[in-house]
């Protein structure tokens, strides 16, 4: 009662026999009180909000610094193969041709565009021909490239091309580069960007979805708009799986001993206690073991997902060992009573009963598990997931020895790149890690609500 | 045959003696399985279990073996005039390595036969260009003893692999025979596969006792070798840490150990007091929508991988402080700074204060919360003098293991805090890290042989030593000073 507001104090109705004041008044010690616990909820609320808003603030400066790596900027060309360039002997040989380089392919895709842009009407407006040229992506002759070995039939005719374009004029579309920035950069000139106004209005040049982003590889520090995922996710994928297969049943089966099994003494004390220790040692330990007993001692190569999926094995498993154990203990005693007392073996009785009821809440632990496994960054850096990796892996089982990227490595070996288009690219990559992490953990949340029982 | 094909031979075997030892089973006893004493699928299993098993493990340890072994011989072939000054015998090993690699990949592309290799001398064909045809790229020209060590070592090793198919499906098939040939009705069969079921369990969870070893092992071994290159008193004491590619460095921990506790310290100021506040607050003060919608939203926060909080401080909060703080005060001009990477760090940790410590306030029971109205204590008088009071052991807890988790913390600090060694106090400045040393030696292309890159096993065990202190001086805590109320 005593924080009621004074209502009527003052005309003396309620004082009390010692002629103090009202009960109902409130006092200054009460008033002190008062305001220190309005103050303390207030910090309270400031606390969660800061708590929200750094979530918020996270994802804001992701999302607005990444999403624009989704959308590419490509220009319409026709490029005619001529064969007097590509095909000097003239017969067709794939092997011959493959040893044109990429520089023979320039004139001919500069060529194109000239052509394109004359076909468009747009004017040049004094630019030179060289800077015209530069517009285009240092990878455009590599596309191009690509596409006659493919199939070297093709030469002689003239084919339609959607090539990338420059850094530079990717980044003016996305608003990366302005009109100020082009002043001082060397790469690039404001004319060249008018330019690419124009063209984008005659439709030659155009942005859209990229799709290059999901499935290419890795380029190099001159041509981020070329750079892809393609190599970072299919290593990331294979890190996974060799988790998956050996953590999950390494896990089930630890805990297993360990929750009905293991007798009470030093060995299982032991076990125990190397266990929660293991959930806590920083990532970057597991790297370093990696290092020292995988690469050195076993001698497995270097980048490759094997490696990455042993270490990252290591890691999850305690986590895995946790939640298995609590799904495990879950399951009502009653159980295990009603199968021994049918006349079931222990073994019968946890795996033909405790285990399949066990077996959801094990099924959420482990991609809880796998989700950590594939944020981490740290150990992969160490047994060189850095490298710079252009080529896919093979199919697996062999391509879990070649070498790989992996998505969270993709972003550290992005950021560390002088262009600033490639800090769009890091940003577009955690996104896309982001997006894997949600749906597994929503697919961990599903699983957990329709199969989870109470007892 | 790679290992792969031969592992799925082993369990191709293995089901084959299943199907066997089952229909032995039954036919011993004329398809009357009520005369067998256990069911038949057990004797099934107790075949598949007796011929995979050893035979895999025979498998993993030869090829965890071999490389020792083979190193072992062929290292011992190799004059010592070969090894050049200054270098090691582990790196002209490495060089053989490499050759031997190329010969196979040579071999593989076609380019010659094995007899052209018995016939071919280091002396007299160029090895180096020939190698560097298929992508092996040598650093020196090849001595002769260092080309006949090579080979050795391609002889040694397919050997090795050969002797070790013969040896794993000798094994396997005569394990199969002998379990299949003691398969009687009166077997205990049932018993014999549960008993060999419960010793694998057994060692899946010795797994996690392995693994400590292998990383106590592997750093400690690391850290004697370098400590005999580099004296302990240096490492421990030295303030400066400067390495060297050519040698010469000064490789002095103080410097990153106070890098590590100064943003650790940034940190656990932010995350602390936030994280404290918000399980006050939602478990004492808010309302059901208000926790139902920010206790998960915090958690997030929890799941999000250090990578993309390494990013925001790289592009958001680094330039940030860098434009507003520290460049309007003249205080620096780096957006990698220690407040950078403190602050970014506290907000990791926060969900890790928060939820440890809503457990504990949660576990405070309910009558002392109470005795405490009863007694006309306001709700945050309650909070301060009653609730925190008793939970203080388990918050002291859960800020000791957020401590431990700063120190560890990798990738915040590779992209926030910078890479120079420096003992300051000036927080706008960039600093470095333990964990970003061992970062930053470990992948950098020095020799592996060479203080400059063992000093990460140092620091390694150093951190290892550390957070594992800190957590097992939290769980003492924790449990020394929990108040048990029943």
């Amino acid at each position: 009662m005593t924080d009621m507001p004074h209502s009527n104090g003052a005309d003396g109705i309620a004082r009390d026999s010692h002629g103090g004041k009202s009960l109902l008044a409130v006092d200054a010690r009460t008033r002190k009180r008062n305001a220190s616990e309005a103050r303390f909820r207030l910090l309270g609320k400031i606390a969660v909000a800061i708590g929200v808003l750094a979530l918020v603030g996270l994802l804001a400066s992701i999302l607005s610094s990444g999403l624009s790596s989704f959308r590419q900027t490509y220009i319409d060309i026709e490029v005619y193969l001529d064969p007097a360039k590509l095909d000097k002997e003239g017969n067709r040989d794939r092997a011959q041709i493959s040893k044109v380089s990429t520089f023979g392919y320039k004139p001919l895709i500069e060529q194109g565009f000239m052509e394109a842009i004359e076909k468009s009407g747009v004017s040049l407006d004094g630019i030179s021909e060289k800077e015209v040229a530069e517009m285009l992506s240092k990878e455009a002759p590599a596309q191009v490239r690509n596409f006659v070995l493919a199939d070297v039939e093709r030469i002689g005719q003239t084919a339609p091309f959607e090539v990338l374009a420059g850094g530079r004029i990717d980044g003016y579309f996305k608003g990366r580069v302005t009109m100020e920035s082009a002043e001082r950069d060397r790469n690039v000139s404001p004319a060249q960007l008018e330019l690419a106004d124009r063209l984008r209005e005659a439709g030659v040049v155009k942005v859209r979805f990229n799709w290059d982003f999901f499935t290419a590889p890795d380029a190099s520090d001159t041509r981020p708009e070329a750079a892809g995922l393609g190599v970072a996710i299919i290593g990331s994928a294979y890190m996974m799986l060799i988790v998956l297969v050996l953590s999950l049943p390494l896990g089930v089966a630890a805990s297993i001993y360990l929750e009905e099994f293991a007798p009470q003494n030093r060995f299982t004390d032991l076990i125990e206690v190397n266990i929660s220790n293991l959930a806590a040692v920083p990532s970057i330990v597991f790297g370093i073991l990696g290092l020292a007993i995988f690469i050195n001692f076993a001698g497995l190569p270097q980048s490759a997902p094997v490696v990455g999926g042993l270490v990252l094995t290591l890691m999850t498993l305690p986590t895995i060992i946790i939640a298995t154990r609590a799904s495990l203990k879950s399951v009502p005693p009653s159980i295990r009573e009603a199968a021994l007392g049918v006349g079931a073996s222990k073994m019968q009785t946890v795996f033909h009963h405790v285990l399949p009821l066990a077996m959801p809440g094990i099924l959420t632990g482990t991609i809880i598990g796998l989700a950590q496994a594939l944020g981490e960054t740290a150990p992969l850096l160490l047994i060189g997931m850095v490298a710079f990796v252009r080529e896919y892996p093979a199919g697996p089982p062999e391509g879990f020895f070649d070498p790989a990227a992996a998505l969270p490595v993709q972003v550290y070996n992005w950021t560390q790149r002088g262009d600033p288009a490639f800090v769009e690219r890091a940003s577009g990559a955690i996104i896309v890690l982001l997006v894997f992490l949600v749906v597994m953990n929503i697919a961990a949340i599903l699983l957990r609500r329709r199969f989870e029982r109470r007892w | 045959m790679t290992t792969g094909t031969l592992a799925l031979i082993v369990l191709a075997i293995a089901v084959v003696g299943f199907i066997l030892g089952r229909q032995r089973a039954l036919s011993l006893v004329s398809g009357d399985s009520r005369k067998l004493h256990s069911r038949p699928g057990y004797y099934g299993q107790v075949v598949l279990l007796f011929t995979a098993v050893p035979a895999l493990l025979l498998m993993l340890a030869w090829l965890f073996l071999q490389p020792i072994v083979v190193e072992n011989r062929v290292s011992a072939t190799i004059p010592d005039g070969v090894v050049p000054e200054g270098g090691s015998r582990s790196l002209v090993m490495s060089d053989v390595r490499r050759i031997a690699d190329g010969l196979d990949a040579l071999m593989s592309a076609g380019r010659f036969s094995e007899d052209d290799l018995t016939d071919m001398r280091a002396d007299f064909v160029d090895v180096r260009t020939r190698l560097g045809e298929v992508g092996v790229a040598l650093g020196s020209d090849v001595q002769p003893p260092v080309f006949e060590a090579a080979k050795l070592y391609r002889d040694n090793t397919s050997t090795g692999r050969a002797l070790m198919t013969g040896a794993v499906l000798l094994v396997a098939l005569g394990l199969l025979v002998w379990s299949f040939t003691r398969i009687s009705p009166a077997q205990r069969a049932r018993n014999a596969s549960e008993s060999f079921v419960k010793a694998l369990l057994l060692g899946a969870s010795t797994v996690a006792v392995l693994t400590t070893v292998g990383i106590v092992a592997s750093l400690l071994l690391e850290t004697f070798n370098f400590f005999k290159m580099y004296p302990a008193r240096d490492f421990f004491f030295s303030t400066t840490w400067n390495p060297q590619f050519r040698g010469g460095s000064d490789l002095g921990i103080i410097p990153l150990l106070w890098g590590t506790l100064y943003v650790s310290l940034v940190a656990l100021l932010v995350a602390v007091p936030i994280g404290l506040m918000i399980a006050i607050y939602l478990s004492e003060y808010a309302g059901k929508r208000v926790r139902g919608f920010a206790k998960p939203a915090i958690e997030v926060l929890a799941g999000i991988p250090t990578i993309v909080y390494g990013l925001f401080a790289l592009i958001t909060v680094g330039p940030f402080l860098r434009d507003w703080l520290a460049q309007p005060l003249g205080l620096g001009n780096s957006s990698s700074s220690v407040l950078t990477a403190g602050l970014v760090m506290g907000i990791m940790l926060i969900p890790f204060v928060s939820s440890l410590s809503d457990d504990i306030i949660n576990a405070v029971p309910q009558a002392m919360r109470d005795g405490s109205y009863a007694l006309g204590a306001t709700q945050s008088e309650t909070v301060k003098q009653v609730i925190l009071p008793a939970a203080l052991p388990g918050v002291v807890g859960a800020i000791l293991l957020a401590a431990s988790r700063a120190i560890g913390e990798t990738m915040i600090v590779v992209m926030g805090a910078g890479a120079a060694a420096r003992l300051g106090l000036n927080p706008l400045e960039a600093m470095t890290t333990v964990t970003v040393k061992i970062v930053s030696q470990l992948t950098g292309d020095t020799e592996f042989a060479s203080p400059e890159t063992l000093v990460a096993f140092a620091l390694g065990l150093t951190l290892f030593v550390f957070t594992l202190g800190l957590n097992v001086l939290a769980l003492y805590i924790v449990r020394k000073y929990r108040e048990q109320y029943e």
